[in-house]
């Protein structure tokens, strides 16, 4: 089809060079002036979220395994799925104690490992790469240690956030950490359990996605 | 659909007659409305934000042949395919050809307004694929078996009644409920079964950035990500004017994308798509294709105003404060892109034979102008659009074929009695006389005054006033 290519470009060329066009300036400084100061940030995140109903665990660097474990029982959750290959999966697996939901491991691929994804788990953790104040989202790169599927397909989506890793917007967290230098296969922004307003305007929440988001705060 | 005209007028009318379908739009337009200025409450946040994205489009369109090649060589190198269609039917045929390579037989699609401008469901349907609309509202237009009314909210015009209706009586596990709760769960569980064994997935773009070569889509329901991610081939569709120049280009257009669609700060899910599965990945798709469709956007490119209308990032805010669209809905229009953006864009794609109407589906308020968050002069392109229907010329598809000696008549006339001052006073002094011993069934007077009352002319003339006040005639 690149009959159509060349046929389209030249066209577009053709319109552009008869009529050149001269932008105004792009200037970012609405977003470079978003600020907020230290314990603010996590306060309009979570602010933010919880008015979408995303849940949020406050916990530390030692006991957020434990913590995690507890929370799920009293859910009454059957199983979790994890990355092994990752620091936050080692130390799930090492420190995970018996009779808490079954650590179900995502080590295989989609193919092999779709009819349990889809039918058979309750609930998924991943890490994220912080969160944003603006709008109150997490910053979620999904890797081959943590595929994508992990923050979509389980009825809990539980994402671990160090309460270090805050941005003022997403525009900040993308130009500091020069993300234009590499994108990876797929990054998302999260900011709440799955929603619809598809019926009369009114809110239902867990459409296709998770039907809950909780965010894992760890200090 | 063939070249004959459509008759908004008479679709408009029906409407207006809808007490249920009035109802559904004013809740829903209303509450919009209140929602998207708290979003942009802060003026000068407004201003600013506003501004960047305008120039982001603009400087995006100031080089449309030259980042549409970038994107197609970034994304090349990430591993994504990608077509070139000049024409929907062009668009179809590589969809189709894709599938049949693959042998698909079941598709689950994302939102997408450009699948909706190809026709693609009826058109994969027709070939014995089954394409399954997975956003809730799309879902809920397709058992309906009619076209989405609103391009952010495509089921806007029913309400919670009519959908569980819908529901009990085209899905076979359904008990009838009114709870949305236990309606959007229904459509849940039944659409699950189908992002686990869909053989393709197809979605929109709502942007794609040249720099990295990645396709960014946004969505509330999950149901873009699970089209995109679960099945082994993603199809995504794209018009080519919704190319950006960075990745710092994207926060900004998200802002006023989200705020000004659905009054969200965010919607709850930004995704960024930048390659098919690489070695080692555990699921995504294989393969990624990314079909650029033209359908005459090179042509409205083309002329320096009407290219405005490709700043778009089809929010649909100007539908939503639109005192035309909020009365009779999106379905008066018969078109995919409905309101104001659709009686711009519209004309444009599909010739002004066809839709030569829908720029006088327009008060002229400004209403939309004021709101756009990318300052598309809509209204301009209105009047634009008017003087090309009744005016012979190549600027866009079907120039000229409106036009009326009747009406040319009556401008001329018009135009030399003003021109005059002494046609200007005999004509006045006639009105003064003889105004109100017109009958008001008249065949022309009779379009205004069936809904109004005729107005009653002053029997002497504002100049006679005048002269008795002493003031003379210049």
């Amino acid at each position: 089809m690149s009959e159509s290519r060349n046929a389209i470009l030249g066209k577009l060329r053709a319109g552009r060079d008869a009529h050149p066009l001269t932008p105004p300036e792009s200037d970012f400084a609405v977003l470079r002036n978003k600020r907020w100061e230290g314990a603010e940030r996590l306060e309009r995140i979570r602010r933010m979220m919880e008015a979408v109903h995303t849940e949020f665990l406050e916990t530390t660097e030692v006991d957020w395994p434990a913590d995690v474990q507890a929370f799920l029982k009293a859910q009454g959750t059957r199983n979790l799925l994890f990355g092994p290959a990752t620091e936050a999966g080692a130390r799930l697996s090492s420190e995970w104690t018996e009779g808490g939901p079954e650590l179900v491991p995502y080590a295989d691929r989609v193919e092999t490992f779709k009819e349990r994804l889809f039918d058979g788990i309750d609930a998924g953790i991943t890490t994220t790469l912080g969160a944003i104040a603006d709008t109150g989202s997490l910053i979620v790169w999904p890797t081959p240690e943590e595929p994508r599927l992990m923050s979509l397909v389980p009825h809990m989506h539980l994402a671990l956030l160090r309460a270090d890793a805050l941005y003022d917007t997403f525009w900040q967290a993308m130009t500091e950490n020069r993300w234009a230098d590499g994108m990876p296969t797929n990054a998302l922004l999260i900011s709440g359990p799955s929603k619809t307003a598809d019926i009369e305007q009114t809110l239902a929440y867990g459409v296709h996605g998770p039907k809950r988001l909780v965010v894992v705060v760890i200090r | 659909m063939g070249e004959t005209s459509i008759n908004f007028a008479k679709a408009s009318s029906a409407a207006l007659q809808d007490q249920q379908l009035r109802g559904n739009f004013r809740r829903a337009m209303d509450g919009l409305m209140s929602k998207r200025a708290v979003q942009f409450a802060d003026t000068a946040e407004w201003n600013g934000v506003r501004a960047l994205g305008a120039s982001v489009r603009l400087r995006a369109l100031s080089k449309l042949p030259e980042l549409l090649e970038k994107l197609e060589a970034n994304c090349t190198r990430n591993g994504i395919q990608v077509h070139w269609a000049s024409t929907t039917d062009e668009a179809n045929a590589i969809v189709l050809s894709i599938m049949q390579r693959v042998n698909a037989k079941l598709v689950v699609k994302g939102k997408s307004m450009v699948s909706e401008e190809m026709h693609l469901n009826a058109f994969l349907e027709k070939h014995g694929i089954e394409s399954l609309e997975s956003d809730l509202g799309e879902y809920i237009v397709q058992l309906d078996e009619a076209m989405p009314s609103h391009i952010i909210m495509p089921a806007i015009h029913m309400n919670t009644k009519q959908i569980a209706h819908l529901f009990k009586q085209k899905i076979k596990e359904a008990e009838y409920t009114e709870d949305v709760a236990q309606l959007t769960d229904l459509a849940r569980r039944v659409l699950r079964k189908k992002f686990a064994t869909a053989d393709v997935g197809i979605s929109g773009v709502n942007m794609a950035v040249a720099e990295t070569g990645t396709l960014c889509l946004v969505e509330n329901e999950g149901n873009g990500r699970m089209s995109t991610t679960v099945p082994p081939v993603h199809i995504a569709v794209m018009g080519l004017e919704k190319v950006v120049e960075k990745l710092e280009d994207v926060p900004p257009v998200i802002s006023l994308l989200t705020r000004s669609a659905t009054a969200q700060p965010i919607t709850t899910y930004v995704n960024m798509i930048s390659s098919p599965r690489k070695e080692g990945e555990k699921d995504g798709p294989n393969e990624i294709h990314l079909v650029i469709l033209d359908n005459g956007r090179s042509g409205i490119y083309a002329d320096e105003e009407l290219r405005n209308t490709l700043r778009c990032i089809r929010c649909g805010a100007c539908m939503n404060h639109c005192p035309v669209y909020t009365k009779v809905g999106g379905h008066a229009y018969q078109a995919p892109y409905p309101g104001p953006i659709g009686s711009i864009l519209m004309p444009q794609v599909e010739g002004l034979e066809k839709r030569g109407e829908l720029p006088h589906a327009c008060t002229m308020c400004n209403a939309c102008v004021e709101i756009c968050p990318v300052k598309i002069p809509i209204v301009e392109i209105m009047g634009r659009l008017r003087s090309e229907a009744v005016h012979p010329g190549d600027a866009v598809r079907g120039a000229g074929s409106h036009a009326s000696k009747a009406e040319a008549m009556v401008w001329k006339g018009w135009s030399m009695t003003y021109a005059s001052p002494l046609a200007y006073q005999f004509a006045t002094a006639l009105l003064a006389k003889l105004g109100n011993a017109a009958p008001a069934s008249l065949p022309l007077l009779k379009e205004w005054t069936n809904v109004r009352s005729k107005p009653r002319f002053a029997n002497r003339t504002l100049h006679a006033l005048a002269r008795e006040k002493g003031i003379p005639d210049v």
